[in-house]
């Protein structure tokens, strides 16, 4: 191979910067910016911030279909969730009679949102909210999140993760069908 | 002083000019120790320097402290441990699962062959069989991970040797189109904690497929782009050729791994040696190095992405439907028998590996990682002994570490 002129590599590099610059007022593909706080680019189904809990039917106290089974507690690998179980049991958006989370916080400054209590909620009650501005002044009580501030009625939760959100209702009601074709026997 | 530089590919033209290497370049190691008073202060004009740990150019919290002989390194002490958070002894308190977001923590560019790694360490350890569908989804997004880690480092190579800007630009407009695969998968541009025990956690979401195969048809354009805008230039040549020789016989005695190796020489990966998921399956070359310098490690990453986009066309091609999780697989109460275990997998920087000894209690007794990039700095005073200051930005750019997983 013949030698090139020297410079011809930097001449070459700097035709494809031109051929970038002059391009961007002309085709999409090469002007990629998202002028964040205007434009706003579409979440995807699957994001997620942190964790709400989802109730059923108007009252976001009887509602919670959380029944303080702790696990979510358990598994949370920082370990930002707190929960107190409530002694009584307490009638919830169906009528059955369910322990309910006497307290339930969760320290969004610890959580990493990793998404395992998700998971692991045999209730499907707790899920990924996906607000992302979130910041604030205030470093200690606005990021700890109390149970009120956790509840989201059910549309949320549809409005947000649409496919999701219809599987898990889907498989509730086979759940409370089946329950009800073959009603277990109370415990004594 | 010249030397040839004549069978690393794409640089016969530079070659050919005979472009001279920097000088002191290829001269042996100093073995100069500095000269010292009894009371241990520096003496004549030596000059001892702390690099670090707010440097810009050393990725993150990571301190060197030279001697400095005029611009010209005399001896270079690695400082690390300013992002140390007790990643090992967490995982040794949490369960299994809660582990694995953590190990997206380790190198947070590449967190699904972290995911993946560990995931194939505790199947090994529990015996689970991921179904077909989620070994390929592994080798897409494994790929795809190899492609943007690539990417982001060829970009920040560059930056580090003054190209301000410019390429650091054009490689994050691509990494971010495969951030945005990631984040439609997974939920998380980064932090991705995708792969479960025995498969994955969700299935691909409809059009996922159309999207990759999109990104990684555009991809060879990219990479033709990079290559005009710098693989042939001149300051590029002069600035890399002959700088950071790392010869084999000490990469291999170091245990270097990854791209840093086969820069060297080394036909080592772990995807052809241990052939672990489905590699078996894919053909694709090794990209190897003649001298071992920082040209080499910037070529065999170009090179390396060439290849990547031929395993993503044959996965995304291949790809089959079934289920994504070995029904034996449990989520809660998750408990492994006793035994102990080490599996690894190339990632991006190397081979990252995973060691484990079981109890059969719900957390692991012994967690160890083995990370490619801290392994990698072993080297470093060795290949920067007798460049100057403004090399060793480069040459430490060029060896990829995330301090993420250094420190751990």
């Amino acid at each position: 191979m013949s030698a090139p002129l020297l410079g011809q590599g930097i001449f070459k590099g700097l035709a494809e910067t031109a051929r970038n610059f002059f391009g961007s007022y002309v085709k999409k593909d090469r002007l990629i910016t998202v002028q964040y706080p205007e434009e706003r680019l579409p979440q995807t189904e699957a994001a997620r911030s942190f964790p709400v809990l989802v109730y059923d039917g108007d009252d976001w106290q009887k509602g919670l279909r959380c029944v303080a089974c702790l696990i979510c507690e358990k598994e949370c690998p920082p370990q930002c969730i707190y929960i107190v179980k409530d002694t009584v049991r307490k009638p919830d958006a169906a009528g059955k009679l369910q322990f309910q989370p006497r307290v339930f916080d969760i320290d969004i400054s610890v959580c990493m949102s990793c998404q395992i209590c998700v998971e692991v909620c045999p209730f499907d009650a707790i899920k990924m909210d996906v607000q992302y501005e979130l910041s604030t002044g205030d470093r200690f009580g606005t990021l700890l999140l109390r149970k009120q501030q956790l509840a989201k009625p059910n549309q949320y939760y549809h409005q947000i993760h649409p496919t999701e959100a219809a599987e898990v209702d889907a498989h509730l009601s086979a759940d409370k069908a089946k329950a009800k074709a073959a009603p277990t026997p109370k415990p004594a | 002083m010249t030397q040839a530089y004549v069978e690393t590919p794409r640089s016969e033209g530079a070659s050919a000019q005979g472009i001279p290497a920097p000088e002191g370049a290829g001269a042996p190691n100093y073995t100069v120790t500095p000269k010292r008073a009894p009371d241990g202060t520096l003496q004549g004009d030596l000059l001892e320097v702390s690099m670090g740990p707010q440097h810009p150019s050393t990725h993150g919290v990571f301190r060197m402290d030279v001697v400095l002989d005029g611009e010209r390194v005399m001896k270079l002490k690695p400082v690390f441990g300013y992002l140390h958070r007790n990643h090992e002894k967490i995982g040794e308190n949490t369960t299994y699962l809660g582990s694995m977001p953590y190990t997206d923590r380790l190198d947070y560019f590449c967190s699904l062959t972290n995911n993946w790694a560990y995931a194939l360490t505790v199947e090994k350890l529990a015996g689970l069989q991921p179904p077909e569908r989620a070994e390929y989804i592994r080798v897409i997004t494994a790929e795809l991970t190899r492609l943007q880690n690539h990417v982001s480092l060829v970009g920040f190579l560059l930056q580090d040797m003054g190209a301000m800007g410019t390429p650091l630009m054009y490689a994050f407009r691509e990494r971010e189109r495969i951030l945005d695969l990631f984040e439609s998968l997974t939920g998380a541009r980064m932090m991705c904690n995708y792969m479960r025990f025995g498969g994955c956690r969700c299935d691909l979401p409809p059009g996922w497929l159309e999207q990759a195969q999109q990104a990684v048809n555009e991809f060879p354009r990219f990479l033709d782009e990079f290559e005009a805008l710098l693989s042939g230039n001149e300051i590029l040549l002069a600035r890399t050729q002959g700088v950071g020789v790392l010869p084999r016989e000490l990469a291999v005695n170091a245990s270097i791994t990854g791209p840093m190796l086969r820069a060297s020489g080394v036909n080592y990966d772990i995807r052809k040696v241990d052939q672990y998921g489905i590699y078996d399956r894919f053909k694709f070359r090794v990209p190897l190095g003649d001298h071992g310098d920082v040209y080499d490690r910037y070529m065999i990453r170009i090179l390396e992405m060439r290849e990547s986009v031929g395993i993503l066309q044959a996965a995304l091609r291949d790809i089959p439907a079934g289920p994504i999780v070995d029904p034996k697989a449990k989520l809660r109460g998750f408990r492994p028998k006793p035994g102990e275990v080490y599996g690894r997998i190339e990632s991006p920087k190397g081979e990252l590996g995973f060691y484990i000894i079981s109890n059969g209690s719900p957390n692991p007794y012994r967690y160890r990682v083995r990370p490619p990039s801290f392994i990698n700095l072993t080297i470093l005073e060795d290949i920067c002994l007798g460049h100057h200051v403004a090399d060793v930005v480069i040459i430490l750019g060029s060896v990829d570490i995330v301090m993420g997983e250094v420190d751990r």
